[in-house]
């Protein structure tokens, strides 16, 4: 519920200064547009290397990426809510990710997925108040032969019980 | 590395690196694909590493992180080479032993090979493992072959050889006619004919067109197309430049889901290699052909798979799909014709124009030629990718390679084509698995999901669970 009021926020301030988390600096957006040749079509490239390095897309940054490209913001805010890799709003230290896909479904994902939100506090889509963990369900890792498979920081750990993932998210800070 | 500017200075090149290789020399391959890597092979690797070292083998031992060979289920996979002894589910702990019994000795340490669970006789060569011994391996064989992220590794194996002999013997119209007779069939689920696909593109006006490797692979339970690509990148680009070289294009995406990275970085290597040895860029390999490749990786929508909602992303725009009244291959990315096939697809390509399409059309059935990789998951003993020439029957796919269901359950259901497929019963395992086949079964071949479903798995579920999201 927290991280849909902090959504809002952001919504409604169209800036991300109020909202917590760092700021983006100006000068590496720029120096991202750049590395793309300032090229339009590269929007998509341009906004996902700002999510990996940022873990969300601070308003600040949409605007300066709309001048730099040409991109009129609208088209932006359409693509950065259309596409799943994206976040309008601060996101936790540590994104976890649980295949929810078939081969992990039968294996017991939704069990998995139980514990995770008893352990955290959060449910998919939200990030805790402490920054810590953003929560996400996946479709399909491609790891079919490990499920159930949880994703944490790109790091993936494979025939996970509910016992395991406990001890899993223990281990970060 | 100079640029190759011909296809005699490939052979050259090629003939370098195996005088440069001792043939009978130790070389350890552990697979660095993302399966393993999960199972702790990043750190079997390290520790084989230290232990080379230690004990002063680094001039007779090679190490390399090999591509994927589908046994995910018993990872990370270990294969000494030139003895082709293989290891499964090794830690970081059986280094020591495997470096001083197997390396120093050349004994077999026998704990660490694949027992066949029915008869408990021990498998010491990958072709000794049922699992590997029914398949036909012709897309997956190089993989545990070579290190993924060395275009060395592949040209020793004999890669862009196909590329070379298209350029240098074969009018682009032969590449396609080839191609054509094939009959191979798109990969990615829909079975169209690539061939046809291709010459719908070359006979497009306008002068620029465009080919795109789909590695949107987002049906639930598949993994091939990422086993290829990060595996054996440089076997997909070979595809797509031939593909290119066929419709007259001199642009190339690879469009790659954001739930690979393993993927897009070694494809952006592979690209990066390619460009530097000439077999990418301008005049490719001394000829007059132009083509350059970029990657663009998918930001997270599972409609991005579909091709015209692919082409509008690629485009940095939201990845909508548009109503086909014109054929992408005639307008697709900017309006242009553009052909798009799948990562196993383009893979396809080189053995084709190597062996040529009499030889291709040996394999498989009256509709559908050649082999198909499949990610065999859920309830089955051995888990993986099993890559069977089409005709092969559900049963042997599910039992022979598969090993059955675990535990002594009975089978169910298999489902292929992913949600959109269908679950086939018992009753029907003998069906012979191929595009028509499989269709007329009511369900699809797809792009390769196999998931199998035993008696306690509850059918009503799997329908929740494939319901339309709540909106």
């Amino acid at each position: 519920m927290h991280s849909r009021e902090r959504a809002e926020q952001g919504e409604g301030s169209g800036n991300s200064r109020g909202a917590r988390g760092p700021v983006m600096d100006i000068e590496r957006i720029d120096h991202i547009v750049d590395g793309h040749q300032g090229e339009a079509s590269a929007l998509i490239q341009v906004l996902l290397e700002i999510q990996a390095e940022h873990h969300w897309l601070p308003g600040d940054a949409l605007v300066r990426v709309s001048e730099k490209l040409g991109v009129p913001l609208s088209r932006i805010r359409h693509i950065a809510t259309f596409y799943k890799a994206f976040s309008l709003v601060p996101r936790g230290r540590h994104e976890l990710q649980l295949c929810m896909g078939t081969a992990c479904h039968v294996r017991g994902a939704p069990r998995v997925l139980d514990t995770i939100e008893e352990t955290t506090g959060i449910q998919p889509g939200e990030t805790d108040l402490d920054l810590k963990f953003s929560l996400e369900t996946v479709n399909c890792l491609g790891c079919c032969a490990l499920g159930p498979v949880l994703e944490v920081d790109g790091k993936i750990h494979g025939r996970l019980s509910s016992a395991d993932a406990v001890d899993v998210l223990k281990a970060y800070e | 590395m100079d640029r190759l500017g011909s296809p005699e200075e490939l052979e050259a090149f090629r003939q370098v690196l195996s005088s440069r290789r001792d043939p009978s020399a130790p070389c350890i391959a552990v697979c660095a694909g993302t399966g393993c890597l999960a199972c702790g092979a990043g750190e079997v690797i390290a520790a084989f590493k230290a232990a080379i070292d230690e004990q002063d083998l680094t001039a007779r031992v090679s190490m390399k992180g090999s591509g994927c060979p589908g046994f995910c289920e018993r990872g990370p996979v270990v294969v000494i080479y030139p003895e082709e002894i293989c290891y499964l589910q090794v830690t970081p702990d059986d280094v020591a032993e495997i470096v001083s019994t197997t390396i120093r000795e050349g004994e077999v340490v026998e704990r660490l090979l694949y027992v066949d669970p029915e008869t408990g006789e021990r498998a010491t060569r990958e072709s000794d493992i049922p699992f590997y011994r029914q398949q036909e391996r012709l897309l997956l064989q190089s993989n545990i072959k070579l290190d993924s992220r060395s275009i060395e590794d592949y040209v020793a194996l004999g890669g862009y050889s196909a590329l070379a002999k298209a350029l240098s013997r074969m009018t682009a119209e032969e590449v396609l006619e080839e191609v054509k007779r094939s009959n191979l069939r798109g990969r990615g689920g829909g079975g169209f004919a690539a061939g046809k696909k291709w010459e719908g593109s070359r006979d497009a006006p306008g002068d620029d067109r465009y080919v795109i490797v789909n590695a949107d692979e987002g049906d639930p339970g598949a993994f091939m197309d990422r086993a290829l690509l990060e595996g054996n990148p440089h076997s997909i680009l070979e595809g797509l430049i031939i593909g290119a070289y066929a419709i007259g294009a001199h642009e190339g995406y690879v469009y790659v889901r954001q739930e690979y990275p393993l993927a897009v970085e070694n494809v952006t290597l592979a690209i990066e290699q390619a460009e530097a040895c000439g077999l990418l860029g301008t005049k490719i390999l001394g000829s007059g052909f132009d083509f350059s490749v970029k990657v663009h990786m998918g930001a997270g929508a599972f409609v991005c798979g579909e091709s015209t909602a692919l082409m509008t992303a690629l485009e940095g725009r939201v990845g909508e799909p548009r109503p086909k009244y014109i054929r992408s291959n005639v307008k697709g990315l900017w309006n242009k014709p553009s052909v798009l096939n799948n990562v196993e697809t383009w893979a396809n390509v080189p053995l084709i124009i190597n062996q040529g399409a009499d030889w291709y059309t040996q394999l498989g059935t009256e509709g559908s030629k050649g082999t198909k990789i499949f990610s065999l998951v859920g309830k089955i003993t051995n888990t993986g990718l099993v890559e069977v020439p089409m005709g092969i029957t559900l049963r042997d796919i599910v039992y022979k390679i598969g090993g059955g269901i675990p535990g002594g359950k009975r089978f169910k259901a298999v489902q292929t084509g992913g949600p959109s497929g269908g679950c086939i019963p018992e009753h029907l395992l003998d069906l012979q698995v191929g595009f028509d086949e499989l269709t007329e079964a009511g369900s699809m071949m797809g792009s390769g999901g196999m998931l199998v479903m035993d008696e306690d798995t509850c059918m009503v579920d799997v329908a929740v669970l494939h319901r339309l999201p709540d909106v």
